[in-house]
């Protein structure tokens, strides 16, 4: 049992570093010294930020910007205006008609002056990085919209389990088996049961009865087939149900109207931060034990407490944005 | 367990020994995310008093021909049903205050409160009684959440209900989702200490 749970300790300890080196190194992709980015904004804009300030007239001048997707160059995009921002860094381009984000788009700028200096004509490629997408909502849901500390979701389990480092890591990695499968399950039934025959309004009842499904099935193959992880991890089963992340990720699937990949990564990013939340709390409150508390704080005020400075501390992670 | 306890006691005791929030600490997602004006923390709390005592009604009726095997599933799927009911009816006639709360109404689900009164009450009293209890429970949580969102609102926008109260705003960080965190720990901690002076002056007495 405690071979199993270490080996959990270090696929976390190992996972998540990796996750955010590969989101970091996916997000910059510079293609030229000069112009540092180039992407998509809202559905009609295309954004490029430039190393040092352009000049202003030569960057409302919509003749020195040539637009295509890229199978088709013949046919170049209208741009209605070209708008330097407030720094003259970065100049947002605004088409007239909405643009195909799946598609590469070639950006074709022509003799750029800055400060006086001409430096040349870029070429430039406009694409979205789908795997980055991805990323970026496992990250979301994990760090930046973690769901207890920036949403206020599933604290009773939280503050029930989050006594002991053990207790917490067992709790996070049932929770995030358990919500993986019952999402993914919730999603199916969504898409083609619920949305095609109109049956929206029983999406709570549905979705509850599935949650406890899956729990009941989980618990049932565990059982047979890992009884030494059954053991371990059994216990946590029951609790899974109580918490409401399990049913605010398949309520909020069926609101942004995710796909079949982004529901996993919704789901995943939702477990995994559930997990780094109880382990965090759990390491401090394994040290409060020994803490001299004030009697009438000890226990569960204390704990609110904490999770409170925690909950400052994720505050930092707003506003951040990866891709 | 059957109860001998009046309708009156039954409700006291849903508003102070067992309050949900302070005294029983379930159902914390909720005072922690949305108390933070009164007028959300009214909304939720009428909304749950609704919930709590439909479903304490419903299972006390057919609290017979549940097979004791499958009661906890029952209980789940009532309980789904009346929030559904709730969540369609203030789409339909509160929507702003509906947009406010978010997902907070569809998640009165898994408030583990309502699961606990009926497994513990509901089950096994009359419908009457059971009535009372859920009212006394929804009162309780009700009470709970507009006390913090008192306290929330005045402290971090000098208003209560809209109103300006006190001309200013003592301190802008309870204004801030996250202070529910601190306002929650601070008033547990207030009804701890109500709780240790009262024990100690019992003592005193014997």
């Amino acid at each position: 049992m405690m071979g199993s749970l270490k080996r959990h300790t270090l696929f976390v300890c190992w996972f998540i570093p990796l996750m955010i080196a590969l989101s970091l190194s996916a997000g910059c992709n510079s293609e030229h010294r000069f112009v540092t980015k180039t992407t998509f904004k809202g559905t009609h804009n295309i954004v490029i930020t430039f190393a040092a300030p352009v000049d202003e007239a030569w960057a409302r001048d919509i003749s020195n910007y040539k637009v295509y997707e890229e199978p088709d160059p013949d046919i170049l995009l209208k741009i209605a205006k070209a708008i330097p921002g407030r720094n003259r860094k970065t100049v947002t381009l605004h088409f007239e008609e909405e643009l195909n984000q799946d598609r590469p788009h070639v950006l074709n700028v022509a003799d750029i002056i800055s400060e006086g200096r001409s430096l040349g004509t870029e070429i430039l490629k406009v694409k979205k990085l789908y795997l980055g997408f991805l990323f970026s909502i496992l990250i979301g849901a994990m760090l930046i919209n973690n769901f207890v500390f920036t949403k206020y979701l599933g604290l009773c389990v939280f503050f029930g389990t989050s006594q002991k480092k053990s207790t917490a890591v067992g709790m996070g990695v049932t929770f995030t088996i358990v919500i993986v499968a019952s999402a993914m399950m919730s999603w199916l039934l969504y898409q083609f049961v619920l949305k095609p025959f109109q049956l929206d309004y029983l999406q709570i009842i549905v979705f509850i009865g599935l949650v406890s499904l899956s729990v009941q099935a989980v618990d049932t193959i565990l059982r047979k087939i890992n009884p030494a992880l059954f053991k371990a991890f059994g216990v946590y089963l029951v609790l899974v149900i109580a918490n409401c992340i399990i049913l605010a990720v398949p309520l909020m699937l069926a609101d942004n109207e995710y796909n079949a990949w982004e529901s996993l990564m919704l789901a995943l990013g939702a477990g995994l931060g559930f997990l780094v939340s109880l382990f965090l709390m759990s390491s401090v409150r394994e040290r409060l034990e020994l803490a001299n508390v004030p009697p009438t704080y000890r226990g569960l005020p204390i704990a609110f407490v904490v999770a409170g400075l925690f909950a400052l501390a994720f505050l930092g992670f707003s506003g951040m944005s990866i891709f | 367990m059957k109860t001998t306890k009046s309708p009156s006691q039954l409700v006291l005791n849903g508003l102070l020994n067992e309050n949900p929030i302070f005294r029983l600490a379930l159902s914390m997602c909720p005072a922690v995310g949305i108390s933070t004006t009164v007028m959300n923390g009214l909304m939720l709390g009428v909304a749950v008093l609704f919930v709590q005592v439909c479903s304490s009604c419903t299972i006390a009726i057919i609290k017979d021909y549940i097979h004791p095997r499958i009661r906890i599933p029952t209980y789940t799927l009532t309980i789904a049903t009346w929030v559904t009911v709730i969540d369609l009816v203030l789409s339909a006639y509160a929507p702003v205050a509906y947009k406010a709360m978010g997902i907070f109404i569809k998640l009165i689900v898994a408030f583990a409160i309502i699961t606990m009164r009926l497994e513990v009450f509901a089950c096994k009293n009359t419908v009457t009684k059971s009535f009372w209890d859920g009212m006394g429970m929804g009162l309780g949580f009700m009470f709970g959440m507009v006390t913090l969102g008192c306290i929330r609102e005045l402290l971090g926008m000098g208003t209560l209900l809209g109103h300006d109260v006190l001309g200013f705003r003592p301190l802008l960080f309870f204004a801030l989702p996250l202070a529910g965190f601190f306002c929650v720990g601070f008033m547990m901690a207030v009804f701890n200490y109500v709780e240790l002076v009262f024990n100690r002056r019992k003592e005193k007495r014997a």
